[in-house]
């Protein structure tokens, strides 16, 4: 019974590995992520972290909330340690120093760990084959030095780097297509998820773990604080972004794409972008090319998994 | 005992290091530090190393996996030089702070600009303060041995620290030497298993690399600094043990011909054999001249260092890196501000000399040696610093 294809909460554990009393804000859909492939990988697993947010609200010295092993070094080498708990794991596990326990090493950081800084131990660690599960929490900028612009924030949302001015509109850049990156690389396994669909991303994270080989999963991680929204609104707009198709939920197992929340028709983007305060500068015209953009990209996604 | 065999000195270290059993080695490749990686993956590749061989895209990601598989307990080992070190820096100083026993061999080379590929100890100096075991070797036989030694100290689960074995690049590295070999019955008396003071397994999940708030950084930091000085009694008797096991007695400071000395040559590295040609000489025109050599660098063998040159006049410490417009070369400001406190401190003159491969002769050693003495004399102005050999 390893699908979730009966949508039931029942179905997923009431144990928690990454344990409440984090300091997040209130609302934080990337802690709530967190929380949910915790679940999914279970007890036997060796996480590796990146610096960032989720690090930071999770193991002030001498406090920890992972009641799995985990281990932070730096902010860009996430994928690198990862590389090397599983390779230290796999040499001592062949040299008959450790029982094969069959645990899953999981990489994870948010989006500027991965899709800017960290990209090319990443992309190394994917190249090399190493066994190891990459998950990245994308709340769309580097949230815990307060809220400056990544690669993976998009087009038209202010941050405090790239602030809406008399003459730029926000971020002047569309956002790094990291799922596409990862394909790239011929890894057997590459989805898209968000913690507002937990059944969807808690059976990727399991198929994930599955797979031999480097798997990577993007996860849209809303973040209240720094989308300026209400925080009980965050699961609301984490749907919004895959109803409009500003963020579809899919997957490519070994180079066949298949989406997994298929929307029929999909929501005008207005109705994602309106409620953050992020996007609260963008003419009509702006909204519009934001519109045209997410449509062909969707049209884009949908004919590749026709093939 | 092993045999005797005449072998590049990387290679050596290469062999010494499949020898140790090494279950990790993660690593890029850099001049001069190729012929160690390269050897290793060869090993790898026939199956005479069963280890995992992780051929990363960077210095940064090398010290990265190291850091990940020491902390799962495997026995690991990187090497590296120059722009390698400077490209790993920040890791290098986590490393430490989260007592990861990782063995790294420095195959010591200038940092840009410019370029250069050629020996000094530039790089080495640039990561002075970052928290490692650190230490100089001065010939094959001495790197070879000192491989074991490393594991053996840095595992020792009351040291639990990284050690960095400096090897002076080209001019030690790919030279060609005798190196008397242990047989791996040696090796397995003299270097225990590794079992990590904690390791990441889901059997006992432990947290490693929580961030520290000003509550509890400053305690973090002293109990590193104190693992690091304590890391000393170890360093010891890991040397008297491969003495008693191999006949090669080391010493965190190496005297000659001392006795009755009123001036002493400072050196670290390879040049420490050229140094002692110079003495050799020196002493045949009966000038009371005498060597010191500084093996151990960190922890700093205060005692040791203090008893060496205990009753020298002058000292005249041998720098192989620039301080851009500080007071001396690293090693000297370092001598003259512990010697500082002692009686009857020494007069300490301070020659950069030997940067970037720039060879440094017995000529070369005894011009330092008449220069100090006329500064002493009050011949010529004493200076904090003097780049030595500059062409006019
Ligand atoms: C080498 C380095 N540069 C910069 C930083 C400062 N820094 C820490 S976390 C962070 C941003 C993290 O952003 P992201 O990866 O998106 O994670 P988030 O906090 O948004 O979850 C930055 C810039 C650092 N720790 N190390
Ligand atoms: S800043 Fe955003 S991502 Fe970070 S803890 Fe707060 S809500 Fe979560
Ligand atoms: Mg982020």
């Amino acid at each position: 019974m390893e699908r979730f294809n009966v949508y039931a909460s029942r179905l997923i554990t009431k144990k928690e590995y990454f344990s409440p009393g984090h300091r997040a804000c209130q609302g934080c859909a990337e802690a709530l992520a967190v929380r949910l492939v915790a679940k999914a990988l279970g007890q036997n697993v060796i996480v590796s972290s990146a610096t960032g947010c989720m690090e930071i609200v999770s193991s002030p010295l001498p406090f920890t909330n992972w009641r799995v092993p985990w281990i932070h070094v730096a902010f860009e080498n996430t994928s690198a340690v990862a590389s090397g708990v599983e390779g230290g794991t796999k040499a001592l596990i062949r040299k008959g120093k450790l029982p094969d326990k069959g645990t899953v090493f999981l990489g994870m950081g948010g989006d500027g760990a991965t899709t800017d800084i960290g990209l090319q131990s990443l992309s190394g660690a994917f190249e090399r084959g190493h066994n190891f599960l990459y998950v990245c929490y994308d709340n769309e900028a580097y949230m815990n030095t307060g809220i400056q612009r990544s690669s993976s924030t998009p087009f038209g949302a202010a941050t405090t780097t790239s602030p809406a001015g008399k003459l730029k509109p926000g971020q002047v850049t569309w956002k790094k297509n990291m799922g596409e990156i990862a394909v790239a690389h011929n890894i057997p396994y590459v989805a898209t998820a968000c913690s507002s669909y937990p059944f969807d991303l808690i059976e990727k994270v399991k198929k994930a773990a599955r797979i031999h080989g480097p798997a990577y999963v993007h996860v849209l991680s809303v973040c209240p604080t720094g989308w300026r929204i209400p925080p009980n609104k965050a699961i609301w707009i984490g749907r919004q972004a895959v109803e409009t198709g500003v963020f579809p939920l899919y997957e490519v197992e070994n180079g066949k794409y298949r989406i997994t929340v298929d929307v029929p028709e999909l929501k005008p983007v207005l109705d994602y972008l309106k409620p953050q305060g992020r996007f609260r500068h963008l003419t009509p015209e702006l909204v519009d090319q934001i519109q045209e953009r997410v449509t062909r990209e969707y049209n884009q996604l949908k004919a590749k998994t026709a093939l | 005992m092993g045999e005797r065999v005449g072998i590049e000195v990387s290679l050596a270290a290469a062999e010494a290091v499949k020898m140790a059993n090494v279950d990790v080695v993660a690593a890029y490749p850099i001049t001069p530090q190729t012929h160690i990686v390269e050897h290793l993956s060869e090993l790898v590749a026939d199956g005479e190393l069963d280890a995992e061989f992780i051929p990363v895209e960077s210095e940064h990601s090398a010290m990265s996996v190291c850091c990940g598989s020491s902390a799962v307990g495997a026995r690991t080992f990187t090497c590296t030089s120059s722009q390698g070190l400077a490209l790993m820096n920040e890791i290098v100083f986590i490393a430490p702070a989260m007592r990861l026993p990782i063995v790294m061999i420095l195959a010591n080379r200038s940092l840009s600009g410019p370029l250069s590929i050629w020996n000094d100890h530039t790089d080495v100096m640039s990561v002075r303060d970052c928290g490692w075991i650190q230490f100089f070797t001065e010939n094959g036989q001495e790197a070879f041995d000192h491989v074991m030694f490393s594991f053996r100290v840095a595992e020792n689960p009351a040291v639990s620290l990284p050690i960095m074995m400096n090897m002076d690049g080209f001019v030690l590295t790919h030279v060609i030497e005798p190196i008397e070999f242990w047989d791996q019955e040696t090796v397995k008396q003299y270097l225990p298993d590794f079992e990590p003071v904690n390791r990441l397994h889901p059997d006992n999940p432990v947290t490693m690399g929580a961030f520290g708030l000003p509550g509890i950084f400053t305690e973090a930091k002293m109990a590193q600094d104190q693992a690091l000085i304590n890391s000393k009694a170890v360093i010891l008797e890991a040397w008297k043990d491969m003495g008693d096991l191999v006949g090669r007695y080391y010493k965190p400071v190496e005297t000659y011909h001392v006795e009755g000395a009123e001036t002493v040559f400072l050196s670290m590295g390879s040049v420490g054999e050229t140094v002692s040609l110079a003495v050799d000489q020196l002493r045949a025109r009966g000038k009371p001249v005498g060597q010191v050599k500084l093996r151990l660098w960190r922890p700093f063998p205060f005692e040791e260092f203090r008893e060496a040159v205990r009753g020298v006049k002058q000292m005249i410490v041998i720098d192989r890196a620039i301080t851009y417009g500080g007071v001396g070369g690293p090693v000297a400001s370092e001598i003259r501000s512990f010697l500082y406190l002692e009686e009857n401190m020494p007069i300490i003159t301070n020659f950069l000399c030997g940067l970037a491969g720039r060879d440094v002769t017995v000529e070369d050693y005894m011009a330092m040696f008449e220069k100090t003495e006329q500064m002493v004399k009050g011949k010529v102005r004493q200076e904090d610093y003097i780049i030595y050999g500059v062409r006019e």
